[in-house]
């Protein structure tokens, strides 16, 4: 450790540690824009000088390195003439349109200008004038004469998001922002350079003119869409969400979120909001009171339990519902008599239910992932289904570490990868079972029996011996494995090569509750059927809470038919959707608007508040079911408060990390050979992963959400005999949907990537297995 | 040697540039001079690289690029241990207004650079460098490329040189015309292909150079120096100068002077003396004023200048800098707002735009000054340009805002008269007619 004295305040600092860090760590704070912790330090704004004993002139604090007996002071007279001088010349080319501008109030320019500032300027010629530009439907650079050219944006773009989007071009007065060829800006991390620029040049483009940072109350909440649960702070205008901010939490999302974070409140103001119960009457649907609703939707399902047996109900519930919703969701189908419930929506294979030693999860702190030295991502689409955690992976690669990738495309993670294995899907466990052999054998460990005759590839090899040495190692398995026809063997092959190479193993899991659901008991416990078997073999009635069957579950054609087909579907939903089928609509409140808590994907339960008022007649889901419970005369459904609810958890929250656990049962089986023709290979989007961002309109402009093609390599085209652009019919089982089709090398020889959770998708059966293509 | 008075007669006292005529520059002539065997010497000898440097020590070599720093103490910053790939580079990138030496021994000489970059990387261990010229100057790109490809084919550079083991490949490279390049980690960073703005020091290039590789870069003229010094050995090099003044030095004479041009006279030497190489003042005008150390050196009146030696440590006491050896003269007739104003635009146009002072502090400065030189002048404008040029200086990543900063200063200091004059009576004071 350093000692040194910062203002004559004695201090300790690990070596390595800069003047700033030694100040931070004392309270001090010294002025600054181009610093940011997370970035590289680029000393280049200088307005962190500060005096340096011995030093002849003012020191930048954050790039001076700390030395022992060092001793500075960042508010001397030699500082804060520097300090002031920059300032100045901060100001000389600034705009003066604080009045109007985005930023005023919570600038950090328009902040140390107060500190530092003259109350005139010196400088009386023109100033410059930099023309805005276009970055997208989600980062306004309408006004760059504001920029200060402290390169945050280029940094966290080149660092964290791991492409170099913007860059500083020109030079002196005449330097510049601009994105590469004019393009936009279509990281799914963008937000983030709205937060990190200092001034009122990068804003947010949704949130436009629509309040004053001082108008707005900040309240906390937790993320409702991917597995991380990123802490969020909602600001909050007249009962109205105006804008989603990060809240730092070193332990999940740092001080990032992704965009779908950010910008998805759009969509809780929007016009698909369902704002009163309904009640189809002849084919109509008409607004209700609430007793009339919860009266209708008690009877029909006491009638329908009554007349069928409790078998007859099926619930469906998103993985985005929160703890105590799943909780009594689950609850409420038991005490009708059924096991018919399920949260786990888009998986195939349920082989391995019954034969796991607890609650999948993440495998090891999400923290820990950026100090692996060696790590194997098996079938995800891991920058769009979990960006801030392949954010994570590329700090762990910057220093060294060796990820590799096992996938059905070459996805680019934007970052360096020491292995990349592109199979069709069909194939994945058959190329996952060569690396626990190959692994194995490096190991002088014992093959397991079923896979004597895998012969391991030289991928397989390099893969195996990868992960053969280092000491912190993990095999995490994504979207596309938990959601693969072989989900059960993908897991108990990773379990099998995490025991060899001395790993730890998980799934990245699927959506903020996904850990949540098997905390709350939302699947089947007894011999209910799973959400695949109750949709193959239709329920007379369903209760579907926050999910969209159409989008949301594996096989959308065959949700259809059993909706369709049954007597009574009560759909507790934020939005109006599900009105062909549906015999209820319930307005049930979105994660803003109700206390609840989700748990992520390493386990850890986060409890948020409502920050808003319900729209219109809209409640909470959790007293929702609360009152429907005690109107059918089902015991347990007595609460008064949320916290009465969390007291009722079937796992209490501190309970959670005991109960954790990937290991699994099931037996190893000889890998199949791949299937024969084409096969499909399906993402969700990342911006129509869940109902909230479906209907977020900025995020419906990203690149992100362009409408789906059927995506395959120039061999797979020729040999389908069809040409990029033209449409083509895909049929999957049952369904059948035209596409243009589109070149894209990242897909291997005999696949198509054809994405899930549209509309125009949303007519095919499976995430996976055997398609035919032909020209439409 | 060429006649006196001719084209390329460096003076009498020349050593780096002496016997050249404008096409002896190929290897055949360098060799017939005497060329190459000083790195023959160190390799077949096996002179250890610690006595090399030593013997650059012993010299006073000074860096001729503009900073003067010490060239062997420079060398011995180098990790002697390091395990893995170490850099050398030489900065041709000589953008500074009113010098031109460098180009010259690329285009007279080059082989004398070849050899004294080969001998560097020996003494330091590297085994790769790189020659980065700057953009202006294609047909000595075009010299320096043969030069090399004479040096390779005749076994001076490339792999096991000489027969010794000791392996040097030498690139040339050339930049694209921006001053900033010149500034050596703005080199390093414009050679591995990124926009050449300077990098922040610490770290400095000997740890952490080229590729975040140890990288030693010196100027031109600075490894030219080397093999006489090789040669003659470090005591004689310095003899030839003053004490810690070793050597001698290219000065690039520009301006009101009768034969403008490069002179290569000892440290040392009178300004006086260099004045009369050059032909003196042209027409025989008084000299006003001179800058001598390049156009980011403090200007000095004419009187304090013919007082001067051309030395390091005799410039620095005259309150100016010896630089990179540009010595800019000028007579009676010239306005020093107008030769201001030009300096200003330079920097303003030259500032890389990386760290803010410099970026909006040269703007600045070069507005005041215009508007001063086209009569708008206000009456707080001095104290204004000084106070700007203050809040520049010393606050910035590299030299260039102190290069902006002191020609401002230095001729306030010392022709604040015909500034107040600029302003006061919206005229020159320097009479239209002379």
């Amino acid at each position: 450790m350093l000692n040194l004295e910062i203002d004559g305040k004695a201090v300790q600092v690990a070596p390595g540690s800069t003047v700033m860090d030694a100040a931070q760590q004392l309270g001090i704070h010294v002025p600054h824009f181009c610093y940011h912790k997370k970035l590289s330090i680029a000393a280049n704004c200088r307005m962190c000088l500060v005096q340096v004993e011995k030093a002849p002139k003012p020191l930048p604090a954050c790039a001076t390195p700390a030395a022992e007996g060092m001793k500075a002071w960042t508010h001397s007279e030699l500082a804060v003439t520097a300090q002031k001088a920059v300032m100045e010349f901060l100001l000389v080319n600034h705009p003066l349109d604080c009045p109007i501008c985005d930023q005023g109030g919570e600038c950090q320019l328009q902040d140390l200008a107060v500190g530092y500032g003259p109350s005139a300027s010196r400088y009386r010629e023109a100033k410059r004038v930099v023309s805005h530009k276009s970055l997208g439907p989600l980062v306004s650079a309408e006004e760059m004469a504001r920029c200060i050219q402290c390169t945050r944006c280029v940094r966290f773009g080149q660092e964290i998001a791991g492409a170099m989007e913007l860059g500083m071009i020109g030079r002196g007065e005449h330097s510049e922002i601009v994105a590469f060829g004019g393009r936009s800006v279509d990281s799914e991390l963008s937000g983030n350079m709205i937060d990190i620029c200092p001034v009122g040049a990068l804003t947010s483009k949704p949130f436009s003119y629509a309040a004053r940072t001082w108008e707005l109350s900040r309240r906390k909440s937790v993320s409702p869409h991917d597995a991380l649960g990123s802490n969020l702070v909602v600001q909050v205008k007249n009962d109205r969400v105006m804008r989603v901010l990060p809240l730092e939490n070193e332990a999940v999302n740092e001080c990032w979120i992704s965009d779908k974070d950010r910008f998805s409140y759009e969509a809780l103001n929007g016009p698909e909001r369902l704002t009163a119960p309904m009640i189809r009457q002849g084919g109509q649907w008409i607004a209700v009171d609430w007793q009339t609703a919860l009266d209708f939707t008690a009877h029909a399902l006491k009638d329908v339990t009554a007349r069928h047996g409790g078998a007859a109900l099926g619930t469906l519930v998103s993985p985005h519902a929160t703890l105590e919703e799943m909780t009594l969701a689950a609850r409420l189908t038991r005490a009708l008599g059924s096991d018919n419930v399920d949260f786990r929506l888009r998986q195939a294979d349920f082989r391995g239910d019954g034969q796991g030693e607890g609650i999948p999860w993440l495998g090891l702190p999400i923290a820990d992932i950026n100090d692996q030295d060696r790590v194997l991502v098996i079938g995800s689409f891991l920058r769009k289904d979990h960006p801030l955690i392949a954010q994570r992976l590329r700090q762990a690669a910057k220093k060294g570490a060796q990820v590799s990738m096992l996938h059905a495309v070459a996805d680019d993670w934007l970052l360096p990868l020491a292995h990349s294995w592109i199979t069709v899907p069909s194939l994945l466990p058959a190329a996952l079972a060569g690396i626990v052999v190959a692994a194995a054998r490096l190991a002088g460990a014992a093959v397991p029996a079923a896979l004597a005759g895998v012969e391991p590839s030289e991928r397989a090899q390099a893969i195996a011996a990868s992960l053969a040495s280092g000491q912190r190692k993990a095999i995490l398995l994504g979207n596309l494995a938990e959601q693969h026809a072989e989900a059960s063997q993908l897991l108990a092959l990773a379990q099998a090569l995490a025991g060899i190479t001395g790993a730890r193993f998980g799934c990245l899991s699927e959506a903020a509750n996904s850990v949540g659901g098997h905390v709350a008991g939302a699947l089947p416990q007894s011999g209910g059927l799973d959400a695949r078997a109750m949709l193959e073999n239709p329920r007379r009635a369903y209760l579907v809470l926050h999910a969209e069957p159409a989008f949301d579950c594996a096989n959308p054609v065959a949700a259809r038919a059993a909706l369709d087909a049954a007597e009574f579907v009560a759909v507790l939903s934020p939005f109006r959707h599900g009105a062909d089928y549906a015999s209820v609509l319930l307005p049930v409140a979105p994660f803003t608007e109700t206390a609840g808590s989700f748990v992520n994907c390493e386990g850890r339960a986060q409890r948020f508040n409502g920050v808003v008022k319900p729209l219109g007649e809209t409640r909470p889901a959790w007293k929702l079911l609360r009152v429907l419970g005690s109107l059918l005369g089902l015991p347990g459904f007595d609460f008064a408060t949320i916290d009465e609810v969390r007291a009722s958890l079937p796992i209490q929250e501190a309970a959670i990390a005991g109960r954790l656990g990937n290991g699994t049962r099931v037996a190893i089986t000889a890998p199949a050979a791949g299937a024969q023709g084409v096969e499909r290979v399906a993402d969700v989007p990342i911006h129509f992963a869940d109902a909230l961002v479906r209907r977020a309109p900025s995020l419906q402009q990203t690149a992100d959400a362009a409408a789906p093609c059927a995506r395959m390599n120039a061999a797979t085209l020729q040999k389908l005999g069809v040409v990029a652009g033209a449409d083509v019919r895909i049929r999957q089982g049952r369904g059948e949907a035209v596409l243009a089709a589109a070149v894209d090398a990242a897909v291997p020889d005999g696949a198509v990537r054809i994405s899930a959770a549209h509309p125009s998708t949303s007519a095919l059966e499976g995430l996976s297995g055997p398609i035919e293509i032909t020209g439409a | 040697m060429s006649a006196p008075g001719g084209f390329l007669d460096y003076g009498p006292d020349a050593i780096i540039m002496a016997g050249l005529t404008g096409s002896n520059w190929r290897l055949a002539d360098y060799v017939a001079r005497g060329g190459y065997s000083a790195l023959r010497k160190i390799l077949t000898e096996r002179i250890p690289p610690t006595t090399v440097i030593g013997e650059v020590k012993r010299s006073a070599l000074r860096g001729r690029g503009g900073a003067g720093f010490p060239t062997g103490l420079k060398w011995s910053f180098m990790p002697q241990q390091y395990q893995g790939d170490k850099y050398l580079v030489c900065n041709s990138d000589e953008g500074e207004p009113g010098t031109f030496k460098d180009r010259d021994i690329l285009r007279y000489n080059p082989h004398v650079l070849i050899e004294g970059m080969a001998i560097a990387a020996y003494a330091m261990g590297c085994g790769r460098g790189y020659n980065y010229i700057h953009g202006e100057i294609w047909e000595t790109y075009e010299r320096a490329e043969e030069a090399v490809a004479e040096a390779y084919a005749a076994g001076f550079l490339g792999t096991d040189i000489l027969g010794s083991g000791f392996s040097f490949l030498l690139h040339n490279h050339h930049g694209y015309g921006a001053y900033i390049c010149g500034e050596e980690t703005a080199l390093l960073e414009s050679l591995e292909g990124k926009k050449g703005q300077p990098r922040f020091k610490p770290p400095f290039p000997a740890s952490f150079g080229l590729y975040g590789k140890p990288t030693t870069i010196n100027n031109t003229e600075t490894f030219a120096a080397v093999p006489w010094i090789i040669n003659h050995g470090g005591e004689a090099f310095l003899n030839l100068g003053r004490p810690n003044n070793g050597g001698t030095k290219l000065f690039s004479v520009s301006g009101d002077v009768a034969r403008p041009g490069n002179f290569e006279v000892p440290l040392g030497t009178p300004f006086a003396t260099l004045l009369d190489m050059a032909g003196g003042m042209r027409d025989g005008r008084k000299l006003k004023a001179c800058i001598p150390g390049g156009s980011s050196m403090p200007v000095l009146p004419g009187d304090v200048m013919m007082q001067t030696d051309m030395d390091y440590d005799s410039i620095a006491k005259a309150g100016s800098m010896l630089g990179s050896g540009a010595v800019i003269v000028m007579n009676d007739t010239r306005c020093m707002v107008k030769s201001l104003l030009r300096l200003s635009y330079f920097y303003y146009e030259e500032s890389c735009g990386q760290c803010t002072p410099c970026r909006e502090g040269t703007g600045w400065l070069w507005r005041v000054v215009d508007r001063i030189e086209h009569g708008q002048g206000r009456a707080d404008d001095i104290d204004l340009l000084l106070s700007v040029s203050d809040n520049i200086a010393g606050r910035t990543i590299c030299a260039l805002g102190d290069a902006a900063a002191l020609p401002v200063k230095s001729f306030i200091r010392h022709f604040r008269d015909e500034f107040q004059h600029h302003i006061d009576h919206r005229q020159c004071l320097v009479p239209a007619y002379i």
